[in-house]
């Protein structure tokens, strides 16, 4: 009886185990980053060359913002977040006195000074003798969608990831559990996370478009809804007519993005940090 | 058996709370919900009825996936018609009844599906149209 | 075995009874946050992990405190702490329960939780944690129940039992480095992303969890007529000494190298941490003095443990007094000033302060309950089946 007892223990919980293992060994065995670990096995023998033309082949989409058609018209920078906040049912969060409330609100892009935009360029306004421009003026401030977004390296569960097809720094809200481990690796302060329902603050609804709900984290997504239906990301859209914000593929040599870029001399946010960003600035 | 005096008595008070529901309801579910067609007509769907039915639930997560994950953002056709991908983009451009069509069956059956934490139901998007 | 914890006097009765009702305001708290959202805690975007995540990271550290009485015992075969280690193994086994409440605590959707095993990313190190506390808690529980079954029993431990025994030892360095890892690998967060992070916690969690056996002991010599032994505790007072020293050497380190070089990034957390961080004409300084009560505190545990060795005057006052203010500066130290101090400034160098709020307190003193309860009602059988033994 007793041994009876113990032999049928012991092949429960090896069947427990084994059940509650296969679908993470499963998953492990066919996940990207093991087949990617494999490639690069490979690349370290010899095709150097090959590995490096696989990593910049296809699209990565990216964005050029010419502050200096901003410069004082802060008219158009609201424009562009409130085309934005439209589009995506962000909510305007506001505290009891209907004052903007820090803690819990949701920002995709917004405008903010140089010195925050540009964090670490600045030490202190003494030293730093900006231009009259540069200290008078705001800046718009987005995700990076970075070709190598730290974000997407820490989320333990693929809720955040980079779309092969163009690069984005995608978001799926379905499977986000909401630990903001993101969050504390962006470090451009791109993610917002939803501290309570957003809904009672969306003064009117896209109705292409869903919310979001609690507990998960949610960013600027390059408009990806829109691009599958070939419009423009909806701040590009937005000040269309003084070209202000270029979008396009950084991988296409032909791009219009590209001869932007080639032309002018732009700045990213904290390249050091070799994230890689997508977004450039002309300042 | 030890402690027979203890076990019969507790397994049948636990087989009575666990079944509770069953007898609380007279042993009946009650009359089954007829869920609504489209208040617009349309008579063709993405799928057959039957499969919709019982599928419509995995269809929807292959959705999400397809177009939030995969890129394939392609439209869906159906009777000469296409539509996008999505809940909110797809189902609900027909059956915008969703407290008839939606909630019929799934309070019948007692389940509450999160979709409408993040989507919207064309009631929910009137509902802030009419706020000035 | 279990029964052993039904049977004791008032004051266990009425300490039980103080903790779960802790732990039900705990739960209402709880449910309030999970009802209406996060949005209840003092966190926010610029400082989204607070209260919850640096308990978590302080109480990873306890369960790991318990490796410096099972490693001399099992591999350098030091029988004083024969007693002592099925201590150890229960206090794993408490803290990383409450690490885990802590986490569940923390994150916004809660029943998603799964997802971490359905969709594992092995890139992730929260995926990583999840697997060593896990594993460690398994192994925990396994050796602890096979050892104290053996004691009772009066038989040696089965040889499969000191196979999760030796397992049980990496796993505990583990435990701490992959929850180091948690911090040091972020880009912009100046404060965290330095290589001494998982060696400054390990020291301070084999000073800081053996402070609390240690404390624990004292309360059961008094309470349940169990004696670690004086040597044990003379021995353990070495090692956390020597432990509490070395944190307190890569703390100064952590300053040399953010003041000589004189970067900003390096420089900001400290500041706010020690001295207030002015920006903007005004100057943030909440945590200052709970920062330096925890350096007095440092020194003055090491103090009363160095008089303890110098004039051999070993009594039970002394070890806890030493014990506590170690404990408790460690706790402020890497339970509040870590996570917080490393959060102030936000990636725009914008200065957000942190206010927990009543509701976080509560569900965080709820969990501390939880974790007391389990660890007084396993030391309670620990101690029980010791004394069936002796009798």
């Amino acid at each position: 009886m007793d041994n009876n007892r113990r032999s049928f223990l012991k092949i429960a919980g090896i069947t427990a185990l084994a059940g509650i293992g296969a679908p993470v060994a499963a998953h492990l065995s066919s996940s990207p980053a093991f087949a990617n670990s494999e490639n690069n096995a490979a690349a370290q023998t010899g095709h150097e060359a090959a590995g490096e033309s696989e990593k910049h082949s296809g699209v990565r989409l990216g964005m050029v913002i010419d502050m200096r058609k901003f410069y004082g018209q802060p008219d158009m920078l609201d424009k562009v977040i409130a085309s934005c906040n439209k589009a995506h049912n962000i909510p305007h969060i506001v505290d009891g006195n209907g004052k903007t409330d820090r803690k819990s609100e949701i920002k995709w892009i917004w405008k903010a000074p140089y010195a925050d935009v540009f964090a670490d360029q600045w030490v202190e306004q003494s030293v730093a003798h900006p231009s009259k421009t540069i200290a008078e003026n705001d800046f718009l401030v987005l995700c990076n969608h970075c070709n190598q977004p730290a974000c997407v390296r820490v989320c333990p569960t693929k809720a955040t990831f980079v779309l092969k097809e163009n690069g984005i720094v995608a978001m799926d809200y379905h499977r986000c559990i909401g630990c903001r481990f993101c969050m504390m690796a962006c470090p451009y302060g791109a993610r917002s996370f939803n501290w309570k329902d957003p809904r009672p603050y969306i003064s009117e609804y896209n109705p292409n478009f869903p919310t979001r709900m609690r507990g998960v984290v949610e960013k600027c997504t390059f408009c990806e809804e829109r691009l599958a239906l070939g419009q423009q990301p909806a701040c590009v859209e937005a000040v269309q007519d003084s070209n202000a914000i270029v979008f396009g593929d950084l991988n296409n040599p032909e791009s219009q993005i590209r001869q932007v870029l080639a032309r002018e001399n732009t700045i990213q946010r904290s390249p050091a940090y070799g994230t890689q960003p997508s977004v450039f600035y002309i300042v | 058996m030890y402690n027979k005096g203890l076990i019969i008595p507790g397994l049948v008070v636990f087989v009575f709370i666990a079944t509770f529901p069953l007898w609380y309801n007279g042993l009946s579910a009650g009359t089954a919900p007829k869920p609504e067609p489209p208040p617009g007509g349309e008579k063709t769907c993405v799928a057959p009825k039957e499969v919709m039915r019982s599928q419509h639930m995995v269809m929807l997560n292959q959705w999400r996936d397809e177009a939030l994950r995969d890129g394939l953002r392609t439209a869906v056709p159906a009777d000469g018609k296409e539509y996008r991908k999505g809940l909110q983009l797809a189902c609900m451009s027909c059956h915008t009844n969703k407290d008839k069509f939606c909630d019929a069956c799934h309070n019948y059956v007692a389940v509450q599906p999160y979709c409408w934490s993040c989507h919207l139901a064309p009631a929910d998007i009137a509902a802030k149209k009419e706020k000035p | 075995m279990i029964e052993k914890a039904l049977k004791g006097t008032p004051i266990y009765w009425g300490w039980l009874a103080l903790l779960l009702a802790l732990m039900v305001l705990g739960a209402a708290c709880y449910i309030r946050q999970f009802l209406f959202g996060m949005a209840l805690t003092g966190m926010g975007r610029d400082l989204s992990w607070g209260l919850y995540i640096s308990q978590f990271t302080f109480l990873v550290g306890v369960a790991a405190g318990g490796l410096m009485l099972v490693l001399p015992f099992y591999i350098h075969d030091y029988k004083v702490f024969g007693r002592l280690t099925i201590l150890g193994e229960f206090l794993a086994i408490s803290a990383i329960v409450m690490c885990l409440m802590f986490v569940m605590a923390d994150i916004g959707q809660p029943i998603r939780a799964l997802n971490m095993i359905l969709h594992p990313t092995p890139n992730s190190m929260l995926f990583w944690d999840m697997v060593v506390l896990v594993g460690y808690l398994t192994l925990n529980i396994i050796c602890g129940w096979v050892i104290l079954t053996a004691e009772k029993k009066e038989v040696k431990p089965p040889k499969w039992g000191y196979f999760f025994v030796s397992v049980s030892i990496p796993f505990a360095v583990s435990i701490h480095t992959v929850t180091a890892m948690l911090y040091c690998g972020l880009p912009s967060r100046h404060f965290w992303l330095s290589a001494i992070t998982a060696p400054r916690f390990l020291a301070s969690a084999f000073a800081a969890g053996p402070s609390l056996i240690l404390i624990f002991c004292a309360i059961m010599k008094k309470f349940a007529h169990f004696d670690a032994g004086k040597e044990a505790v003379n021995k353990l007072i070495t090692i956390i000494m020597y432990a509490a020293i070395i944190n307190a050497f890569f703390v100064c380190m952590e300053f040399f190298v953010g003041y000589y070089s004189n970067v900003p990034g390096h420089m900001h957390s400290l500041e706010y941490l020690f001295f207030g961080l002015e920006h903007d004409g005004h100057v943030y300084n909440n945590l200052v003095p709970i920062m330096w009560t925890s350096v007095i505190m440092c020194f003055a545990g090491l103090a009363v443990f160095a008089y303890m060795k110098l004039a051999k005057a070993q009594t039970d006052t002394l070890v806890v007094l030493g014990c506590a203010l170690t404990f408790l500066s460690l706790f402020l130290d890497k339970g509040l000033g870590f996570v917080l101090g490393g959060l102030v400034v936000n990636p725009l160098n914008q200065i957000t302060e942190y206010y927990p709020t009543l509701n976080e307190i509560f569900v965080s003193t709820g969990i501390w309950a939880t974790g007391f309860f389990l660890v007084t009602v396993l030391y309670k059988i620990a101690v029980a089946v010791e004394h069936e033994v002796e009798a």
